[in-house]
């Protein structure tokens, strides 16, 4: 006998979940909003006043904003799993341990892309960075790069979330994984907020995209050995 | 499809440098239920878990069904039930919406009907929109076994049954347990009430240190 519904029905009711939850307690994003704002500012006080220093580095401050608050989120997202052994539950149900990745990768991306929205006015205010320049294209690298690091985030939390350090865990196994992805993602961010003489946002673009296909391809592959006690 | 619900060859399982079961044979044949009885940490937990697939020996070959549990776990998951000491909802999310999520994943035909009638048989109606984290451990445990009914599984396996419920929700276990055996379901039942436990069983394990011993 298999599971009565499909793959993508079942990361699609994972993912309501998720937001459910949220929507409940409004408690994480709210915590981020909060976490990545105070970030970006003490990264301004310490830049100082020079407005053009500020611009010129605000791709950089935008990214680390959202790599901290990552951990956080990301943290989290299996806490909620871990208490009660909820994902145990979920995989006894049978729920496919890959529809609970794709629904887990898709619920942190959502959120870490919503975070991503509040803190452009913020990264206005602070940086007096210009957004309008190709708006559609700066959506499109938000919601790339943090796609790219809900997919390896959401394996390394699922691994960490009964480990005894699990706090110290994540970012240690997470961060140097999305060293090139990060990269990319300012690198493409910058050429947003500032002309592109090269045209080379392109090729930041294609480059994104083949990180999240990696990420997500590896996690869609190992997931399942890490949802499931040996 | 095997006459035997559940069929334990030689199976050990292995945590660290500690067997928490230790090469146990045992069978248990279609329609009948079985008392698993033992002191703490003599691997009741450990073996209920097994059968569920929530883990898997470390050796040894378990048959449920018929099905390998763990070479053909996803053909056995939709027949076995669990409720163990962790209750598996989310603590943010309300008895309904626990019940209905997991109805969703079933594919129940009208979870939301299901939802209603499945509270109100466990007496959880009242708070059926209350968040699960502020339920009672009485409470969150007639949720577990409303989960269960929703599965309407083949093997239903039960830690601990009787654990935090009054006398009127012992009773209530108990009926439901015969009624559950009443619709062929083999129920395999770990619990220190020895006396309530042999009343609704035909058969006993008794487990000390990870292996079959005979009860004293």
């Amino acid at each position: 006998m298999t599971p009565k519904i499909s793959l993508l029905t079942a990361a699609w009711l994972v993912l309501k979940k998720d937001w459910q939850i949220e929507w409940r307690t409004r408690a994480r994003l709210t915590a981020l909003i909060f976490f990545s704002g105070a970030t970006l500012l003490l990264f301004s006080f310490a830049m100082g006043p020079d407005v053009t220093s500020l611009r010129a580095h605000a791709h950089g401050y935008l990214w680390l904003g959202l790599l901290f608050a990552s951990v956080l989120s990301l943290g989290e997202s299996f806490r909620i799993e871990s208490e009660n052994q909820a994902l145990t539950g979920l995989v006894l149900t049978p729920v496919e341990p890959r529809a609970i990745f794709i629904g887990k990768v898709l619920g942190n991306a959502s959120m870490l892309f919503a975070l991503s929205l509040v803190l452009l006015p913020i990264t206005i205010g602070l940086y007096d960075v210009d957004l309008t320049r190709v708006p559609h294209l700066l959506l499109l690298v938000l919601f790339l790069g943090t796609l790219g690091i809900s997919a390896p985030g959401t394996v390394y939390s699922a691994i960490s979330a009964n480990a005894r350090a699990r706090d110290v865990m994540l970012p240690l196994l997470l961060f140097p994984v999305l060293v090139p992805l990060l990269l990319a993602a300012a690198s493409a961010t910058k050429l947003t907020f500032q002309p592109d003489p090269q045209d080379q946002l392109g090729s930041w673009l294609k480059l994104l995209i083949a990180f999240d296909l990696i990420y997500l391809s590896v996690g869609f592959l190992v997931f399942p050995k890490i949802a499931e006690e040996d | 499809m095997s006459a035997l619900a559940v069929e334990a060859i030689d199976i050990s399982k292995r945590f660290g440098a500690r067997w928490a079961i230790s090469r146990l044979s045992f069978s248990l044949a279609q329609g009948r239920s079985l008392l698993l009885t033992g002191h703490n940490g003599s691997g009741k937990t450990t073996l209920l878990r097994i059968i569920s697939t929530a883990a898997f020996p470390t050796a040894g070959t378990l048959k449920v069904l018929g099905f390998d549990s763990k070479k053909e776990r996803d053909s056995l998951r939709p027949s076995v039930a669990l409720v163990s000491h962790a209750s598996f909802h989310y603590e943010d999310l309300t008895a309904a919406q626990n019940l209905l999520l997991s109805a969703k994943f079933l594919g129940v035909k009208d979870p939301a009907s299901s939802v209603k009638e499945l509270l109100e048989r466990m007496g959880l109606s009242s708070r059926a929109d209350s968040a699960v984290r502020q339920f009672s451990a009485g409470m969150r445990k007639r949720l577990a076994i409303a989960r269960l009914l929703m599965k309407a599984p083949k093997v239903a396996l039960l830690d601990e049954p009787f654990g935090e419920l009054d006398p009127a929700g012992s009773l209530q276990m108990e009926q439901l347990i015969r009624d559950l055996q009443a619709q062929g379901t083999s129920v395999v039942l770990a619990t220190h009430l020895i006396e309530q436990g042999l009343s609704l069983t035909q058969e006993r394990l008794h487990l000390e240190g990870g292996r079959k011993v005979s009860p004293t």
